[in-house]
């Protein structure tokens, strides 16, 4: 019998995903049509949502891209019945007329289930290999061993820090104390990043099993998941998740049958960015303002009530399984020197093929932006990629070939990050883009350190003058210096990072902040305050709406006849720019 | 009579519908104070002052460390939401995507800014650092509904299809 898959993640329900299934649905049960209906997590190529795959019975498969409902009756009559590709209405899969080049250089080890299996279904997690390794551990090794080939993989933190997960993992289980537990983190709070999201809702059965092999070899047996409140279909994936484990035995009380107890419980968060902190957060699982502590000690040493306790990332533990499966040394074997495996990148911004994508370590920028990514959308050039979200910066173009290594990224002055890659183009303001960042960061900012609390919102009102066309000389100077004064005056890495984006789009695009300060021009015509909306004499029909949206009535004319802007009125809103059917209004 | 017993009674006395089962299966467990924040929350809409005092008496935490957590987190209000709540997604891609302009389009309509919510108590509006559905961006959800790939044309029209909503709920 032939299957169709529905990518229904939350960005595939938001694409109309559901209205699609039930479409399906309405359809099959009306022509009785024999064939299996699944729901599946994120596919990826989120670009071509909504996503629905037909397998046949051999295996193989055809993906049909931006599906709406009217489109079923075809796929199902077409390709379901008779085996008759719509070949244009085909993204992936073996009549696809065109396949693009979006998955070739991919490699899905964290996303090896996603997409494919139902993540509600923990039968098809098993069948898919799922529960294996946590046998295998429970059954062949110490917890010890587990530690030594998580070590020997070279696994680092993929939460963003990139600390060795090995080490992690020996310093709680070295901690004195019976009592310890194991978090895994799934806060992710950085703009513009949706890896754990697609994770979580796509194989949560994944992160279960990692946390589980986690916990034996750390020596906990109470395990929190702090997922953020932002995450409803997350949330409800893992809890259905965890209870079908419980009734199976693969949680509780000697699990699989083994002396090993195991809880896990889920935390939701209560949007607080300053959350993803692991002290921070371990403060919020207690119940209390989410305000990190100052380290050593360590969680590993005292965290959650005191206790010994390790934190890793969803990402880190949906590696574990896998690794122990596939050894140490196959996951060695990709990556780079010091970055070893692969890496979950959420690709957004002026991108052509936007989505969910995992790569091996060592795959260059320009790769990922052209190979995988298609290129800029609409014709536009490349001009930087912002990754790690707010604690990280802007990598311009002309380091394209750079490759994806922790220790060649944190040079750049950026860092990986835990995965949000947002490219932008000429468009973009690279001083309006740190100000956007320091916004956030400034709004998040627990408080508790001087140099966050206040330094930050100096650095934001600098910043806000420069775009607004008040920016003096020595202001660079001073943002220079307040980012030295913050990044070493905090304890947490909020405070710490929060001036990245500025340093880096100084350090790479420093006569952008001089041509808005000096000349008081915005070279990406972005900065509305520092624009000057002209009418074209030619191209004006004298249609008179520019003039009718116009909020400060400062546009004149007769009908039918030229129009025209009174600058000293203008305040620079660009509706009348948006508003102009004629392409008649310029901005520079 | 146990504490969770004498709180079930108080409420029926002060004609508060209950809260959600957290509350009444509430174990001594420690750092229940932010899900029962939450549960107070999903069942008014936002925290009413009694919920403080009364989650205050079973955790036994003084109300004004309540509010202090309170404050801290973005999700708890002190004031109740509109009808329908609109998060803005302002996140890295949503914002390169001109998440600017849909905010602006939306506060013209409705008149309003910032977290504010209509006379009519029909709409709130909250802006939000990421909802994760960047390649749909721009992005904003009204209540449980995400709606991607915004232009400000559309959203008028979306808001124009709530309000019709609001005001013949048999056709919704």
């Amino acid at each position: 019998m032939k299957t169709i898959k529905v990518g229904l993640g939350t960005c595939g329900v938001s694409a109309g995903g559901e209205k699609v299934y039930t479409a399906l649905k309405n359809e099959i049960a009306r022509e009785k049509i024999q064939v299996n209906l699944l729901e599946t997590g994120c596919m990826g190529n989120c670009y071509n949502e909504v996503l629905v795959e037909v397998i046949d019975e051999t295996g193989s498969s055809n993906m049909y891209g931006n599906v709406t409902p009217d489109k079923v009756k075809r796929i199902l009559d077409e390709q379901v019945m008779n085996d008759k590709p719509i070949g244009e209405w085909i993204v992936k899969g073996k009549d696809a007329v065109a396949e693009d080049t979006f998955f070739a250089k991919q490699k899905r080890i964290v996303l090896r289930n996603c997409g494919i299996i139902d993540p509600d279904s923990i039968d098809e997690y098993i069948a898919s290999g799922g529960y294996q390794a946590i046998q295998k551990v429970l059954k062949e090794y110490t917890p010890e061993q587990v530690i030594e080939i998580i070590l020997k993989s070279g696994l680092r933190g993929r939460g963003g820090a990139g600390f060795l997960t090995g080490m992690k993992w020996r310093f709680c289980r070295q901690a004195a104390g019976d009592k310890k537990y194991i978090i895994c983190n799934a806060d992710e709070g950085d703009p513009g990043a949706f890896m754990d999201r697609s994770t979580l809702e796509g194989d949560p059965h994944s992160v279960l099993e990692g946390m589980m092999i986690g916990a034996y070899a750390c020596g906990a047996d109470e395990a929190y998941i702090y997922v953020r409140a932002e995450y409803p279909m997350a949330v409800r994936r893992l809890r259905h998740s965890i209870r079908k484990a419980t009734e199976k035995g693969f949680l509780g009380e000697n699990i699989f049958g083994s002396k090993v107890n195991l809880k896990i419980k889920i935390k939701e968060g209560a949007g607080a960015f300053v959350c993803g902190e692991e002290t921070a957060l371990i403060a919020s699982i207690e119940g209390q303002r989410g305000m990190p502590r100052f380290r050593p000690p360590f969680p590993a040493q005292k965290g959650l009530w005191g206790k010994p306790t390790n934190i890793n990332n969803v990402e880190t533990y949906a590696n574990i399984a896998w690794i122990v499966m596939n050894g140490a040394e196959a996951f060695a074997a990709m990556g780079t020197e010091n970055s070893k495996g692969t890496k979950v990148f959420a690709l957004a911004g002026k991108i052509a093929r936007g989505g969910l994508v995992e790569v091996p370590m060592g795959l260059t920028i320009n790769e990922i932006i052209y190979d995988i990514g298609g290129g800029i959308r609409d014709g536009k050039k490349f001009k930087a990629v912002q990754m790690g979200g707010p604690s990280g910066g802007c990598i311009p173009a002309t380091m394209g070939d750079l490759q994806i290594d922790y220790q060649k990224i944190n040079q750049t002055g950026a860092i990986m990050g835990s995965g949000g890659m947002v490219v932008v183009d000429e468009t973009t303001c690279m001083v309006e883009m740190a100000k956007f960042f320091l916004r956030f960061t400034q709004d998040e900012s627990c408080g508790k350190c001087t140099f966050c609390r206040i330094g930050t919102k100096r650095m934001l009102e600098i910043l806000e003058r420069i775009t607004d066309g008040k920016g003096q000389a020595g202001d660079i100077e001073l943002l220079e210096d307040l980012a030295d004064k913050i990044r070493n005056n905090t304890i947490c890495g909020l405070g710490q990072t929060a001036p990245n984006p500025v340093l880096t789009t100084l350090k790479y695009f420093r006569d952008e902040y001089e041509i808005h300060i000096r000349d008081k021009k915005c070279p990406a015509h972005s900065c509305a305050p520092l624009l000057t909306f002209t009418i074209l004499e030619d191209k004006c029909t004298g249609c008179t709406l520019c003039a009718r949206v116009c909020p400060a009535a400062a546009i004149s004319g007769e009908k039918k006849k030229v129009h025209k802007i009174d600058q000293a009125t203008c305040i620079k809103c660009g509706k009348c720019f948006e508003t102009c059917n004629f392409k008649a209004i310029i901005k520079d | 009579m146990t504490p969770n017993d004498k709180l079930k009674a108080q409420h029926a006395k002060n004609g508060l519908a209950g809260f959600k089962v957290d509350l009444w299966n509430y174990e001594g467990e420690k750092g229940a104070l932010i899900p029962l924040l939450q549960a107070a929350q999903d069942t008014y809409g936002y925290i009413p002052e009694t919920a403080i005092d009364q989650i205050s008496e079973i955790v036994g935490i003084p109300a004004a460390e309540i509010y202090g957590v309170i404050t801290f987190y973005s999700q708890f209000r002190l004031k109740p939401l509109g009808k329908f709540l609109i998060k803005i997604c302002d996140g890295t891609a949503c914002h390169v995507n001109g998440s600017e302009r849909i905010a602006g389009t939306i506060e013209d309509e409705l008149q309003i800014s910032g977290n504010d919510t209509t006379e009519d108590g029909l709409f709130t509006l909250q802006k939000v650092a990421c909802l994760g559905c960047c390649s749909l961006s721009p992005v904003i959800m009204i209540n449980d509904e995400t709606y991607g790939r915004l232009t400000p044309k559309k959203v008028q029209q979306l808001l124009k299809e709530y309000k019709t909503k609001a005001q013949n709920p048999q056709t919704a």
